[in-house]
């Protein structure tokens, strides 16, 4: 095997050179900040040179994911990104390929809302990545880089669960880890696929009826059939695919519990809080959806008390206090409208909430 | 070793390249490194600073408060980021444009004159590498020969002839930082 390339960069630069190097066949999006490096990278790498994957910037974010629902019923592996404001207008394109069933990869670089807000980070899109986000009942995959390395890394890991289970998968990242630069080893180029499926519209030979790909039953009985499968698959999903990542854990009174940005504030806070003596750990879900769930209720156990660390309002905690079904107290510390907690901040918010609580 | 570094000043003045010619010669010296720049409405005019960490060890929180050093390039970082220093750590400005000098007691203050140094050099260009020079002297956490490699990296292979004049402006500024107190 070829040896991995080391290089120094932004996190939407590798995002950008991962879906090149994971044999992206096509990448639709339309500019906002903080995610149009990822655009901008792949408009000047031009692929279609070398690879043959398609860059294409779209006249609007609802024309951008409708490409994608497009590329995706021919079984390709397509993607796009975009940043708050830009994912809720594909919303109704993201709940049509859940819907159908189709594989993809969605990028959301979050920065702070309602509206327009701000362009700074933010984790203020959890609600809408992990609860569908769009109309009816569906299920994305959502994958939470905590590194340039892994926004790498979660783009091959993406495109390969949205095809495991024909389901779009969202990297649901933010400003901080979109715009800062960091080492990234980066894979060696795999090749465009040449699978052609059986249920994609593309390749159909002779012997077989032609693929539909709809989202629409007007037979509620039918429609309710398709949304049970859907839901089995949800449960395969939930029992196969939670990642998570632990740190200092193992004797743990007190655990924060973070993704993304704040998961890397939060190991610095549970450093400064070990340095005076609080034995204090890290759950750092990857997967958001499925949430770690089992494996926070075996830790609750041992534990005196939860504290979530999101740069919002509060969402994931809701999903931490579902997990230990009111066994440990949890509480929440965030920052909103594009701030960016500190280390110190979580240490003095574990104590003020949950260990002087 | 971990060297956590601020670098502020005026949007265009090379603050975000300074940081990342450090994070660069970081990853020749087989460092962990980080940079963190302010993309934000600072970026489209006004200041503009970047956090650099630089590290032996994996670095946990790419955004942090206080600083070993911090490099201060205008007056409006000096009353913004004085404070930033951790007690014992270093401030490095540049006297250009300065009219309230730093006046903490419990950091060391350093001043390299870079802004008027690269227009007597006639490079005014090269100032931001005047100022590395200076921080590399009084904080050598990466050799003089890894930040030539950074450089090369960081820099697109049309201007590496401009190499040898950055490496003269390194020189120059280990020549010229002088410690206040």
């Amino acid at each position: 095997m070829m040896e991995r390339e080391l290089r120094l960069m932004k996190g939407n630069e590798a995002v950008a050179e991962a879906a090149i190097r994971a044999g992206a066949d096509g990448y639709f999006g339309y500019p906002i900040t903080p995610q149009s490096e990822i655009l901008e990278y792949l408009m000047e790498a031009n692929p279609y040179k070398t690879t043959g994957m398609v860059v294409l910037q779209a006249e609007s974010e609802v024309a951008a994911i409708n490409m994608v629902y497009g590329g995706a019923a021919c079984g390709k592996k397509v993607m796009t990104s975009s940043s708050s404001p830009g994912i809720s207008l594909k919303q109704e394109g993201i709940s049509y390929i859940a819907g159908a069933e189709l594989p993809c990869l969605i990028v959301n670089v979050v920065r702070a809302g309602p509206g327009l807000g701000t362009i700074q980070p933010s984790q203020c899109d959890y609600f809408q990545a992990v609860k569908g986000g769009g109309h009816g009942d569906y299920h994305l995959i959502v994958l939470a880089p905590a590194s340039v390395q892994e926004m790498a890394d979660f783009v091959e890991l993406g495109f390969d669960l949205a095809f495991k289970y024909r389901n779009p998968v969202m990297i649901l990242s933010d400003g901080a880890i979109g715009q800062m630069m960091e080492k990234v080893y980066l894979k060696p180029k795999k090749n465009r696929s040449t699978v052609i499926y059986d249920w994609a519209t593309t390749g159909k030979p002779a012997s077989r009826e032609r693929n539909i790909i709809t989202s629409l039953d007007l037979d509620p009985y039918a429609q309710e059939i398709h949304n049970q499968n859907l839901q089995a698959k949800y449960r395969e999903v939930e029992k196969n695919e939670v990642r998570l990542e632990e740190f200092q854990t193992d004797d743990a009174d007190y655990l924060l519990v973070a993704y993304g940005t704040s998961a890397r504030v939060s190991q610095k806070a549970v450093q400064l809080a070990r340095a005076e003596g609080i034995k204090v750990g890290l759950l750092r879900p990857i997967t958001l959806y499925p949430f770690p769930s089992g494996r926070l209720k075996e830790l609750s156990r041992q534990l005196k008390g939860i504290l979530s660390v999101e740069m919002s309002a509060g969402q994931m905690v809701e999903d931490v206090l579902l997990s230990v079904s009111g066994k440990v107290p949890v509480s929440h510390f965030g920052r909103m409208g594009g701030v960016i907690p500190t280390p110190e901040e979580v240490v003095d918010s574990l104590k003020l909430k949950i260990i002087g609580g | 070793m971990t060297e956590e570094i601020l670098i502020a000043g005026f949007g265009g003045q090379g603050i975000l390249s300074m940081g990342k010619i450090m994070a660069y010669s970081g990853l020749m010296q087989d460092m962990e490194v980080s940079w963190m720049p302010s993309y934000g409405p600072e970026m489209r005019g006004g200041t503009a600073n970047v956090t650099v960490i630089i590290s032996s060890e994996r670095i946990s929180s790419p955004i942090i408060k206080s600083f070993d050093t911090v490099i201060l390039l205008n007056q409006q970082s000096m009353d913004k980021f004085e404070s930033s220093v951790k007690p014992g750590g270093i401030l490095i400005y540049d006297n250009n444009g300065i009219t309230r000098h730093p006046e903490r007691k419990d950091i060391t203050i350093y001043r390299v004159d870079a802004v008027e140094e690269a227009s007597k050099m006639k490079s005014p260009k090269t100032f931001n590498m005047i100022v590395l020079g200076g921080f590399l002297k009084v904080k050598p956490v990466i050799r003089l020969e890894n930040v030539v490699k950074g450089l090369k990296k960081s820099l697109p292979e049309r201007h590496h002839n401009l190499i040898p004049m950055n490496e003269k402006a390194l020189e120059r500024g280990m020549e010229i930082i002088f410690k206040v107190r």
